[in-house]
C-alpha cells in the first residue's frame, strides 16, 4: 500500500481514489450519461401512458390501413428501447470500460 | 409476468374444475414428461459441484451474458406473460398490448442504473447491495424481509395458476387432482433447486426460455402466413370478428382499463418494480464481470421485446381465428387464447407443445423464485444475523437447502389453498412492493453519498408496509360490485366490503412514499460511513473487488 502518495496522505485506497480526479470523471462521465438517458425513456414512456388513457380518440385513430397511432406509439417504444439498448451497451463497452478498467487496474496495483 | 392478472382479476381462478379438455391430454402429459426428463438430465449433469456457496447461489458465478440473458428471459416471461398477454389482446385488443410495454421498458431501468453497479458490489442476494456501507444486521433482515414478501407472494399466485392450468391442458378434473397436480409441479421444482442449485435452475430457465420463444414464433409466422404477412389486414379481420360477435373494436384504447389513474398506478408499478425484483437481481450474480451483466440485459431485452411482439400477433389472430367467445367459454377463459389458438393452427401436437411450454414456464419461475427466497433466509439471516457472520459456506449452503426444502412446502400448501381463489392480485403487489420498498434503497445507496440506515429502514419498511396496507383496503380484496354474468364479485373476499382505498394498485401512493421516506430517514440521521462508502462506489464503477467467477 503506497502511504506516501504526494499530495493526499490517506490510508484508505479506496478513499483516495474515491477522491482523485480521475474517479470523479468517471463518475461524472457514467451520470451524464445514463441520467439523461433514464429521464428521456421515462418521460416517453409515461407519455405514451398518458396518451392512452386521455387522449383516447387520437390514439385509437387508424393511420396506414388498420393500424392506429396508438399501436405505431407502442411499437415506437420498442423501438426506442432497443435502441437505447444498443447506444448504452456500445458507449459502455467502448468509452466506460477501458476507463474503468484502467483505474482498477490502478487500484490492484495499491493493493 | 402475471401482473397482468391484477387488472383482469378473472384471469388465473377462472381455471377451476375444468369441464372439458382441448386437444388430447395424452400428448401434453407425454410431451410435458419429456421435457421433465430432459431437464432432470441436465440438472443433474450440470450440479455435480455444489458444494461452495458460489455454486449454489450464484451458479459459480460461470455463466456467459449471452446464457445468463436468454435465463432472464426465461425467468420473467412467466406462463401469464404467454397466456395472459396473448389472451389480453384477444379479448382486449390495444390494452392488452399495453400491458407488455411496461414489462420491457422498465429492463432499461435494470440496464441503465441496477444491473452492472449491483453485479459488482453484491455476492449472492439484494442485501449485500443495501447493506454494504449500512449497519449489517438492520439492513439485511429489512431487506430479507422485503425479498420473502415479494418471492412469496410471486410464487404463490404461480402456484395457484399453475394447478388451474395445468388441470386445464392435462385433463385433470376435481380438486383432489388439481392439488396433486400442485403437489407434483412442488416436488420437481423443490429437486430442481435443492439438488441443482442457481446453476439447475438456470439450465431449466435456458431451455424453457427457447422452447417458448421458439414456440412462439413459429405460432406468429403461421398466423401471419394466413394474412398474408399483413399486420393491417390481421388487425382489421380480427376486430371485424369482435365486432360480429357483439364485443368493441380492440384497437380503441379503454377496453380493459376503465380508470385512468389506476392504470398510471399500474405503469408505475411495471416500470420500477422489475430492477427491485430481488429473484432478477440475483440473475445477475451468475456472470463473472459487470461486462457480462450488461450483455445480459442486452439480450433479456432483444428476446423478451421480440416475444412481446409476437404476443401481439398471436393476440390479434387468435381473436380472428378462435374468436373472443370460444375463448372466454373454454374451461381457461381468457388464458386459454394461445393454447387456443395452437390447437387451432397445429391440431393436436401444437397445442401438446405449447401446453407442456407452459407447465414449463411455471416450473422454472417457481424453481427461480424459491432459490432467491432461500438463499436470502441463509445468507442474510441465518448468517449474519443468526450466526453472526461466521457460518462457513458449507453451513450457509445447507441451510439454504432446508430452506428450500420448507420454502417448498409452504408453496405446496399455499398454492392448495390459493387453488380457485382470487390471489392474481400479488403479483402487482409484488410488483407495487419491489418499487416501493427495493428500488429506492438500491437508487439511493449506489447513487446518493449520504445515504444511511434510517433512511434505508424507512424506505423498506415504508414501502412495504404502505403497498399491503393500500392493497388489503383496495377493491381487489374487497367490495367490487358483483359481476352479472357469474353472480360473484371480482373482489377476493366475498360479502364484505371494507375498502377504502380506491385504486387497486398501490404503486402511485407507495412508490413516491418509499422514495420520500427514505430521504427524510436519511436526512435525519447523520451516521456516515466514509471508508465502505469509498469501497462500494469504487467498486461499483470500476469492479475492483468484486466477486470473480469459481474455477475447478
Amino acid at each position: 500500500m503506497s502511504k506516501d502518495a504526494p499530495e493526499r496522505v490517506v490510508d484508505d485506497p479506496n478513499v483516495a481514489m474515491q477522491d482523485s480526479p480521475e474517479f470523479a470523471q468517471l463518475r461524472s462521465k457514467f451520470r451524464k450519461f445514463v441520467f439523461p438517458l433514464t429521464a428521456l425513456f421515462l418521460a416517453w414512456y409515461f407519455l405514451y401512458v398518458l396518451l392512452s388513457v386521455f387522449a383516447k380518440d387520437f390514439m385509437g385513430t387508424r393511420v396506414i390501413g388498420n393500424v392506429t397511432w396508438g399501436l405505431i406509439l407502442g411499437l415506437l417504444q420498442f423501438v426506442s428501447t432497443f435502441t437505447i439498448t444498443m447506444v448504452y451497451a456500445r458507449w459502455a463497452d467502448r468509452v466506460f470500460d477501458p476507463e474503468a478498467e484502467a483505474l482498477a487496474r490502478k487500484m490492484g496495483g495499491q493493493q | 409476468m402475471s401482473a397482468l392478472l391484477t387488472s383482469a382479476p378473472s384471469l388465473v381462478p377462472s381455471f377451476a374444475p375444468a369441464a372439458t379438455t382441448v386437444g388430447n391430454p395424452a400428448i401434453n402429459i407425454g410431451i410435458f414428461a419429456l421435457f421433465v426428463v430432459v431437464t432432470l438430465a441436465i440438472v443433474i449433469r450440470a450440479s455435480r459441484n455444489n458444494r461452495s456457496a458460489a455454486e449454489y447461489y450464484a451458479g459459480g458465478r460461470a455463466f456467459t451474458g449471452r446464457q445468463n440473458g436468454i435465463a432472464i428471459a426465461g425467468d420473467y416471461l412467466s406462463a401469464a406473460s404467454f397466456l395472459g398477454i396473448a389472451g389480453a389482446i384477444a379479448i382486449n385488443g390495444y390494452d392488452g398490448f399495453l400491458y407488455s410495454i411496461g414489462f420491457l421498458v422498465a429492463w432499461l431501468v435494470a440496464l441503465l442504473l441496477v444491473a452492472e453497479l449491483l453485479r459488482n458490489v453484491g455476492k449472492y442476494t439484494m442485501a449485500d447491495v443495501l447493506s454494504f456501507r449500512l449497519r449489517q444486521r438492520p439492513v439485511r433482515i429489512a431487506a430479507a424481509i422485503s425479498t420473502l414478501v415479494v418471492s412469496f407472494f410471486y410464487l404463490l399466485a404461480q402456484m395457484a395458476g399453475a394447478g388451474g392450468l395445468v388441470a386445464l391442458l392435462l385433463g385433470i378434473e376435481g380438486a383432489l387432482g388439481q392439488r396433486l397436480v400442485i403437489v407434483v409441479v412442488g416436488i420437481i421444482m423443490i429437486f430442481y433447486v435443492i439438488y441443482g442449485g442457481m446453476k439447475g435452475t438456470t439450465w431449466v430457465q435456458i431451455i424453457k426460455a427457447v422452447l417458448l420463444i421458439i414456440g412462439a414464433a413459429i405460432m406468429t409466422v403461421w398466423v401471419l402466413g394466413k394474412f398474408g404477412l399483413n399486420l393491417s389486414s390481421l388487425l382489421g379481420e380480427a376486430t371485424t370478428a369482435s365486432q360480429d360477435a357483439g364485443g368493441k373494436d380492440l384497437l380503441q384504447p379503454g377496453l380493459q382499463y376503465k380508470n385512468p389513474v389506476d392504470f398510471i398506478s399500474l405503469s408505475m408499478a411495471l416500470v420500477l418494480g422489475t430492477a427491485g425484483l430481488p429473484h432478477v437481481l440475483m440473475r445477475f450474480y451468475t456472470v463473472p464481470t459487470s461486462r457480462e451483466a450488461r450483455r445480459s440485459v442486452v439480450w433479456a431485452i432483444w428476446l423478451i421485446g421480440i416475444f412481446y411482439l409476437f404476443t401481439l400477433v398471436l393476440g390479434f389472430g387468435a381473436a380472428d381465428l378462435v374468436g373472443a367467445k370460444e375463448i372466454k367459454n373454454a374451461p381457461g377463459g381468457v388464458n386459454s387464447a394461445a393454447p387456443l389458438l395452437a390447437f387451432e393452427l397445429g391440431g393436436e401436437i401444437l397445442l401438446g407443445i405449447i401446453s407442456a411450454v407452459a407447465f414449463a414456464t411455471i416450473l422454472a419461475v417457481v424453481a427461480g423464485l424459491t432459490i432467491t427466497a432461500s438463499a436470502s433466509l441463509s445468507h442474510d439471516i441465518y448468517n449474519t444475523v443468526v450466526k453472526g457472520g461466521k457460518a462457513t459456506p458449507e453451513e450457509e449452503v445447507k441451510v439454504a437447502r432446508i430452506a428450500a426444502l420448507v420454502l417448498g412446502a409452504i408453496a405446496i400448501v399455499g398454492g392448495i389453498f390459493a387453488l380457485g381463489q382470487n390471489i392474481a392480485f400479488l403479483v402487482a403487489l409484488a410488483f407495487a412492493i419491489a418499487a416501493s420498498a427495493n428500488l429506492p434503497t438500491i437508487l439511493y445507496s449506489l447513487f446518493w453519498k449520504r445515504f444511511n440506515t434510517r433512511g434505508a429502514l424507512w424506505s423498506i419498511y415504508g414501502g412495504l408496509v404502505s403497498a399491503i396496507t393500500l392493497i388489503v383496503f383496495s377493491p381487489v380484496v374487497s367490495g367490487k360490485a358483483i359481476d352479472k354474468v357469474t353472480g360473484k364479485s371480482p373482489s377476493m373476499l366475498q360479502g364484505v366490503d371494507f375498502h377504502w382505498f380506491p385504486l387497486d394498485n398501490p404503486g402511485i401512493i407507495s412508490i413516491p412514499l418509499g422514495f420520500v421516506l427514505g430521504y427524510i430517514g436519511t436526512v435525519t440521521s447523520k451516521e456516515y460511513n466514509a471508508a465502505k462508502y469509498a469501497e462500494m462506489e469504487v467498486r461499483s464503477l470500476t469492479g475492483h473487488g468484486a466477486e470473480t467467477a469459481t474455477h475447478h
